[in-house]
């Protein structure tokens, strides 16, 4: 078994950056695939976005953050340990070429896929701007590795401790007014997406959205993945997971992906009851 | 060695037994129906005596002609008859890899036992069920060893995409003739249908375990996690130093019907109703970490084999009620019969010649599923009797789950990613009756060629494909 752990970052109490052995896949993994991750033998199967692609060393990154029961497994795991499974890459790569003005937007675990992505456009010629924000200041991350290749970082905050104060969608707004836009990359919650959606629409600037709904198996064989686009239900594993976002239906993604609320409620209880220290 | 004692039928008794098939000892129907334990729990060695005795021996063996891998039915019975199990294993074996699948999940009475002559004027001989008594015995008794000699190796190396039954029988079978296996599984288990689909409680997964296993001793590796056409094209496997690749990845894309509702939490298709519940184990969350919903008043829209499985997992989830919502009759109805028998004994409301047209919902989550009633015409092209809604006759059942098992499509993965393979016009890979495709080297069975079918006849896919990948394997070396 592959997928060895040979790195752990912990970028907030709640977000994990993992660099984990996977040589195949890294051959193969582009900009904007996800992969399925299994934490252990009762684990589930959850979708993530690939943090990085590095098929010189064999690796590939994911950006945990701790939600569920899968991902606080996963965030336990150290350096030398193994993720269970991983399976990919799953999905399409996200479209690369020369489109003019990138903005990407993302926050917290959805800046993550726009790492690849982010630094793909900007070799392929583009100017890239990166748009990113947190609720404070000590929150944010991703700032230095978005500024790797991005023409400039704008940040929001929503207590002003650093940047705009306020939501990343009024600087995504300010910054297609003041220097326009050919191309908006939106990845993160369904809620920002869909309101960056909203933001380029009256511009009509094409906006690209990496949906996140839940999966199984991820190779479109139990289509628990069903997102509505332009009228037509499709399979967020196969048929994404990039789509447009001005044709998304974001209330019935948002509607869908709290489907096992309580009963991810119920597994986290059981879950820190089991891995609970006995005193 | 094992002694089995051995009772002798006189020709009185012979003629007495012949007149009722050996029932099989099966749970309770309200107890199981609470419990994903095995509904049918097998014959004692006395019932298999009993069962075999009835059958005739007789020289037309119109019954194997009814199996699609042509097991040698009578020779196998008459070595029950004489109390040698391991020898019938071994007979079963010669034709069959997977005896205790098959003797559980096959539609035996519209094949082998469908042409048996005791059944032109009694019931005919269970031949399945003797086939399962066989294959278990041999797996809790073991099978004398002899049977594992290694062959001597070709040098030959065959990639196998899928690990269901098609997937399975090919490695099985080329690994016997000395060419080295991998079988590429795009889940965390091999098996495919055999684990995600169908229910434990029809066929336990510690039997298909067992099966892959015994596939693995044979020396057989299994890489799973490997999606082929996005980790490995075809193409590339073929250049990474296989001779030759076998397609069996099956029937995975499941169908909906695109009526309103249909993306209303609750709704589910039966294969990731099935997968959440068998692959996931999720009957038995919290413990295993994927979670299912627990409807209390679910529908099931179909009629085959894998609506039975979804409509009496349902019920084993806690549901309860559960309809089963079917747009022709009884006479029509794709599943087996043993399984609708099951079904209708364990509670689950049949609702024929009834067909949905919207599920209705609240706050995004399923309250009902509103049908139209049905009558039947004149036969269509299937040569079932079409059927035609009757108009203003909509109705509505209050239900909080709906499972869609209405069928399965091509997946497109790898015919999108497999440039010259030619597909059939329902996108299914085109492959000749020995399973080769339009690729040089690149073989295909089971559902994947034909559609959603059943075990056997993927087990009989890969059994023909094995022969026909040999043959080629083999004509490489002259050359």
């Amino acid at each position: 078994m592959a997928n060895k752990i040979l790195e752990k970052r912990i970028l907030r109490s709640d977000l994990f950056y993992f660099v984990a052995e996977a040589s195949e896949l890294a051959k193969k993994a582009e900009a904007g695939q996800f992969v399925i991750v299994r934490a252990d033998e009762n684990g589930e199967r959850i979708p993530l976005s690939l943090a990085n692609i590095d098929p010189d060393r064999g690796t590939i990154s994911l950006l945990v953050q701790t939600i569920g029961v899968t991902s606080t497994k996963l965030s336990t795991l150290n350096v030398g340990d193994e993720i269970k499974d991983i399976a990919g890459p799953m999905g399409h790569k996200t479209p690369i070429e020369k489109y003019g003005r990138v903005i990407l937007v993302g926050g917290g675990f959805g800046a993550a896929p726009l790492y690849p992505i982010g630094r793909a456009m900007k070799e392929a010629g583009n100017a890239v701007v990166s748009i990113t924000g947190a609720r404070s200041e000590n929150l944010l991350v991703y700032e230095k590795e978005l500024g790797e290749f991005s023409d400039k970082v704008l940040i929001s905050t929503d207590d002003g401790s650093k940047g705009h104060k306020g939501l990343v969608t009024e600087v995504l707004k300010q910054e297609i007014e003041e220097n326009g836009a050919d191309l908006v990359i939106a990845i993160g919650p369904a809620i920002m997406m869909k309101f960056a959606s909203l933001t380029t629409k009256p511009y009509g600037v094409k906006t690209l959205v990496s949906l996140n709904p839940i999966m199984v198996d991820g190779t479109g064989m139990c289509g628990a993945c069903r997102v509505s686009v332009g009228g037509k239900t499709m399979f967020g594993c196969t048929d994404g997971p990039d789509f447009d976002g001005h044709l998304v239906d974001w209330d019935l993604l948002m509607s869908r992906q709290r489907t096992y609320l309580a009963e991810e409620k119920k597994a986290m209880e059981a879950y820190t009851r089991g891995s609970a220290p006995s005193s | 060695m094992v002694e089995t004692k051995i009772r002798e039928y006189t020709k009185e008794e012979i003629k007495e037994i012949r007149k009722t098939r050996t029932p099989i000892p099966e749970q309770d129907a309200v107890a199981r129906g609470k419990n994903f334990e095995e509904v049918a729990l097998g014959y004692t060695e006395e019932q298999a005596l009993r069962e075999a005795n009835r059958c005739m021996a007789c020289k037309k063996r119109d019954c194997v002609a009814g199996c699609p891998v042509e097991v040698p039915i009578p020779e196998f019975i008459q070595l029950v008859k004489v109390g040698d199990f391991i020898g019938a294993a071994k007979k079963i074996k010669e034709k069959n890899s997977l005896p205790a699948i098959c003797g559980r999940v096959c539609p035996q009475e519209n094949q082998c036992e469908s042409l048996c002559t005791l059944g032109k004027k009694m019931e005919p001989v269970a031949i399945g069920r003797l086939e399962r008594f066989i294959a278990d015995y041999e797996r809790m008794h073991g099978s004398g060893g002899g049977e594992n000699e290694k062959p001597k190796p070709t040098g030959f190396k065959v990639a196998v995409v899928g690990s269901g039954p098609a997937g399975l029988t090919v490695a099985s079978d080329l690994a016997k003739l000395g060419h080295e296996v991998t079988i590429f599984e795009a889940l965390h288990k091999a098996g495919g249908v055999l684990v995600y689909g169908i229910p434990e409680f029809r066929l336990p997964k510690a039997i298909v375990q067992s099966e892959v296993d015994g596939i693995e001793s044979l020396g057989v590796k299994f890489d799973l996690d490997s999606v082929v056409g996005k980790l490995y094209t075809v193409d590339e496997l073929l250049e990474r130093g296989f001779d030759a690749v076998f397609i069996g990845s099956g029937a995975g894309l499941p169908m909906f019907m695109n009526i309103p509702g249909e993306n209303l939490n609750g709704v589910y298709s039966a294969n990731e109703f099935l997968t959440r519940t068998n692959l996931m184990k999720a009957y038995l969350f919290p413990e295993y970490d994927t979670p299912i919903k627990k409807g209390k008043h679910v529908a099931v829209v179909g009629g085959g084999n894998v609506a039975m499985d979804a409509a009496r997992t349902a019920l084993r989830l806690g549901a309860e009620k559960v309809y089963l919502v079917y747009r022709r009759s009884m006479e029509e109805l794709p599943a087996r019969k043993e399984e609708v028998h099951h079904a209708i004994e364990e509670g689950i409301d049949f609702k024929l010649l009834n067909n949905p047209v919207e599920i209705i919902g609240e706050d995004g989550w399923v309250k009902g599923i509103k049908c139209v009633q049905m009558e039947l015409g004149e036969p269509d092209e299937s040569g079932r009797r079409r059927p035609a809604a009757v108009e203003g006759s909509e109705f509505v059942i209050d239900v909080d789950t709906v499972v869609m098992s209405i069928g399965t499509g091509s997946n497109p993965i790898i015919p999108n990613s497999t440039p010259g393979l030619d597909l059939n016009k329902k996108g299914y890979i085109a492959a000749d009756g020995g399973g080769a495709t339009s690729k040089p080297g690149v073989f295909a069975g089971g559902d994947i060629v034909t559609g959603a079918a059943t075990v056997i006849l993927a087990a009989g896919a890969g059994r023909k494909a094995a022969n026909s990948i040999h043959e080629y394997l083999m004509s490489k070396v002259k050359n």
